[in-house]
C-alpha cells in the first residue's frame, strides 16, 4: 500500500510573527521556516503505517519554490522514502494545491492521502477537502486516530460533540488533526541519509495544471495591542461596562 | 570562504535545538538542585546519535567533522550545560578507544558507545598533577599478558555511573613520554569510586575521584603504542577544549536570549528596562562578544578539521577567548536581571555557575595562554598568523 503525504513550508511555530509596515502581508525575511506542524503529524502518521508492515511506501510531495525542498528533507528524514516538489514561483491557492495534489494523486495512485488538518499560516482548513471533492475520494478530516482494516481506513475524527468514527473505503483521504500522534526527532544518521533519497522535481505546467488566482489579500493587520486592565467601583459600573463597552451581556 | 552552515547542518542543528528544547530545558534546574544524572536523556541523546558525533560509521560513529560536532553541541548546551559537557566528554573518549584502540577493544566498546547505551569517562587528572598532566603518578605494570594499574584520578566526570574509563597511566620513564593510555572496564576488580563532589556548578553529572588498586589490564586494552599515552591524550583535549568553548557558547547564547526578553519585559521607570541606553549598549557588547567567540571556536574547528599544522594553538586560543567572553556575558545577563537573576527561580545563576568551570578544565586558561605563547615565541618557526 502506498501512502502519499502532502507537506507545506510554513513559518516556524515559534516565530513571533511580524506585520509588514505597508500591511500587505506577513514579513517573512529572514525568518525561520519549518514543516508546518500538522504536516509533520501527517508524515509521522504515514512512517508508523509503513514500520507496522502497512504501507509499503512513503511518498511526500510539497508546492513551491526550490526552499520547499528543506520540508520534503526533513520529511524523508522522518522516514518518508522519496519526495516530489511542485515547482511554482510563489505559494498558491488552496484550490491550485489540490488540483496539484489530485494530479499527483493520478500519476501515483496512492491508496492512503494524509494531509495536515491545515497549514498554520493561512489557517483555511480546505486542501483535503477539495482534494476529496476533486477526486472522488472518501474523507476523514480532523483525524486522531486512523486504524487500517482490509479495504477501508477507520478514521476517528475529532468533532464538537466528541469523536467520531468513520469507515472510508481506499482510497481515501484523511487530514490530521493535533492529537494523532507525536512526531518523533530525526536522528542525525536520518537526516544524512534524507540526502540520498530521491526527489523529483516538476512544474506545475508540466502536469497541465494552470495556477489561478481567485482571492486577493487586502492587507494584513496584527491583533490589536492588549489594553491595561481598569478597578471599577460598583457593581453597577461593571455591568454597565459589560453591557456597553465589552457588549458582552 | 563561506561563513554559513549548510544544507545539513541547518538541519542537524534544527534538530538539536529541539531536543534540547523539550528534552533537557524543562528539566535542567531540576537535574542541578538535585544533582541528578538524567542516564535516560542521554540513552536517548544516543538514539538520535549524540553519542558517536565523530567517531566512524563502522562502529555506529556518524563520521561528522568537529565543526559540524560544534555546531550540534552549541544548540544542545543551550537546553542545559551540564548534560551537553557530559555529552562532550562521552564523545572524546569514545572518539580516543575508536581512534587508538585495536579492532577488539574497538568493537568491544564503539558500538554501544557511540548508541548512547554505555557511557564513557576520560581519567587524566590526578590529585598531584593538575595542569602538569605529564607529571602523573597511575601506574600501570606489565605483568604477563596484563598491564596491572595502581594510583589515584580525580575530577572524573561521569565517574561510578560510567561503563568505561579511558586511563592515562605510566608505563615507563618520567615526563610525557612514559605515559600510556588504556580503555578500562569501569566495574573492574580493584576500582574503587569516591564520594561524589558537591560543586559549584555542572551538578547534573557525578564526580567522583577513582582509585585503581592491582587493577588488571588485558594488554589489549592499551590504546596506541606504549608510549603513546600523553600524545594520545593531548589530541583529545584539542576536540575537548572546542567542545568545552561550544558548550561555553551555547549557554551564553542562551543566556542572552533570556537577558533580550527580559529587557522587553520589566518595567521600571515606568517604561521597560529596553528603553534605557545602558542596557541596550550592554546588550550590544554581549552579542558581539559572543559572535566573536562562536567564529573563534568554529575557526578552530576548521583548523583541527583541516589537520593545519597549529590547530593546537587555534584551539588553546579559542578555548581561553570563548570561555572567558561566554562566562562574563552570562554574568551580563545575570546582572540585567537584576536580583531575579540571583535567585534559582531563573536560570541565570545556573548559567554562570555551570560556565566558571570552563576556564579551568581541558587545561586552564593560564595553561591556554602557555600553549599560545609558546608557540608564538619559538625560534625559526614559521609564522602562526
Amino acid at each position: 500500500m502506498k501512502v502519499l503525504v502532502a507537506v507545506k513550508r510554513v513559518l516556524d511555530h515559534n516565530v513571533k510573527v511580524r506585520v509588514k509596515s505597508d500591511h500587505s502581508d506577513v514579513d517573512l525575511t529572514n525568518i525561520k521556516m519549518a514543516l508546518n506542524p500538522f504536516c509533520e503529524i501527517a508524515v509521522e502518521e504515514a512512517v508508523r503505517l509503513k514500520e507496522a508492515g502497512i504501507a509499503t511506501e512513503v511518498v511526500v510531495m510539497s508546492i513551491g519554490p526550490k526552499a520547499v525542498q528543506e520540508q520534503i528533507r526533513t520529511a524523508l528524514a522522518l522516514g518518508a522514502d522519496r519526495g516530489i516538489q511542485i515547482e511554482t514561483d510563489t505559494m498558491p491557492e488552496s484550490l491550485s494545491v489540490a488540483k496539484l495534489i489530485a494530479k499527483v494523486v493520478e500519476d501515483e495512485r496512492p491508496s492512503l492521502i494524509i494531509l495536515g488538518k491545515q497549514a498554520i499560516d493561512s489557517d483555511n482548513n480546505q486542501t483535503g477537502q477539495m482534494l476529496a471533492a476533486l477526486t472522488g475520494m472518501g474523507q476523514g478530516t480532523f483525524a486522531s486516530d486512523v486504524e487500517i482494516q482490509d479495504n477501508e481506513a477507520l478514521v476517528t475524527r475529532e468533532v464538537d460533540g466528541g469523536l467520531q468514527t468513520v469507515a472510508l473505503r481506499l482510497p481515501a483521504i484523511v487530514t490530521s488533526d493535533l492529537r494523532l500522534n507525536e512526531p518523533r526527532y530525526a536522528s542525525l544518521p536520518n537526516i544524512m541519509k534524507a540526502k540520498k533519497k530521491p526527489l523529483d522535481v516538476k512544474s506545475a505546467a508540466e502536469l497541465g495544471i494552470e495556477l489561478r488566482a481567485h482571492t486577493e489579500l487586502l492587507k494584513v493587520e496584527p491583533p490589536a495591542e492588549r489594553q491595561g486592565g481598569i478597578k471599577v467601583a460598583s457593581v453597577e459600573e461593571l455591568v454597565d461596562k459589560l453591557k456597553n463597552e465589552a457588549k458582552v451581556i | 570562504m563561506d561563513f554559513e552552515l549548510n544544507e545539513d547542518q541547518i538541519a542537524f542543528a534544527d534538530m538539536a535545538r529541539a531536543f534540547a528544547q523539550n528534552e533537557m530545558e524543562p528539566h535542567a534546574a531540576e537535574w542541578d538542585q538535585e544533582q541528578l544524572f538524567p542516564v535516560e536523556v542521554l540513552r536517548k541523546a544516543g538514539e538520535l546519535g549524540f553519542c558517536g558525533l565523530y567517531s566512524s560509521e563502522d562502529v555506529g560513529g556518524l563520521g561528522l567533522s568537529r565543526l559540524d560536532a560544534s555546531i550540534i553541541f552549541e544548540q544542545l548546551a543551550m537546553g542545559c550545560t551540564s548534560t551537553t559537557a557530559f555529552i562532550t566528554i562521552h564523545n572524546m573518549a569514545t572518539w580516543m578507544i575508536d581512534a587508538f584502540g585495536n579492532e577488539q577493544t574497538r568493537q568491544a566498546w564503539c558500538p554501544d558507545l557511540t548508541a548512547g547505551q554505555k557511557l564513557a569517562s576520560y581519567c587524566l587528572t590526578e590529585p598531584n598533577a593538575g595542569s602538569d598532566a605529564a607529571s602523573l603518578k597511575t601506574s600501570a605494570r606489565r605483568d604477563g599478558d596484563d598491564y596491572v594499574l595502581n594510583g589515584s584520578k580525580i575530577f572524573i566526570s561521569g565517574a561510578g555511573s560510567t561503563d568505561v574509563l579511558v586511563v592515562m597511566a605510566r608505563t615507563g620513564e618520567e615526563g610525557p613520554k612514559g605515559i600510556s593510555a588504556f580503555a578500562v572496564d569501569a566495574k573492574a576488580a580493584g576500582i574503587t569510586y569516591g564520594r561524589k563532589e558537591d560543586k559549584m556548578g555542572w551538578n547534573s553529572q557525578p564526580t567522583r575521584m577513582i582509585t585503581f588498586e592491582d587493577v588488571r589490564v588485558p594488554a589489549s586494552a592499551l590504546l596506541g603504542n606504549e608510549g603513546d599515552g600523553f600524545k594520545i591524550a593531548m589530541k583529545g583535549l584539542d576536540g575537548g577544549r572546542i567542545n568545552i568553548a561550544t558548550c561555553s557558547v551555547g549557554t551564553a547564547q542562551a543566556a542572552l536570549n533570556k537577558a533580550t526578553e527580559y529587557m522587553h519585559e520589566r518595567k521600571q521607570f515606568g517604561k521597560s528596562l529596553a528603553s534605557f541606553q545602558a542596557l541596550q549598549f550592554k546588550l550590544a557588547d554581549m552579542a558581539t562578544d559572543l559572535v566573536a567567540a562562536r567564529q573563534m571556536v568554529r575557526l578552530a574547528a576548521s583548523k583541527l578539521d583541516a589537520g593545519h599544522a597549529d590547530k593546537t594553538t587555534y584551539c588553546a586560543m579559542a578555548k581561553r577567548f570563548a570561555t572567558d567572553a561566554c562566562y562574563d556575558i552570562c554574568d551580563e545577563a545575570l546582572q540585567i536581571f537584576g536580583g531575579n537573576g540571583y535567585i534559582k527561580e531563573y536560570p541565570m545563576e545556573r548559567y554562570l555557575r555551570d560556565n566558571r568551570v570552563h576556564r579551568i578544565l581541558e587545561g586552564t586558561n593560564e595553561i591556554m595562554r602557555v600553549i599560545i605563547s609558546r608557540r608564538l615565541l619559538m625560534q625559526d618557526a614559521a609564522e602562526i598568523l
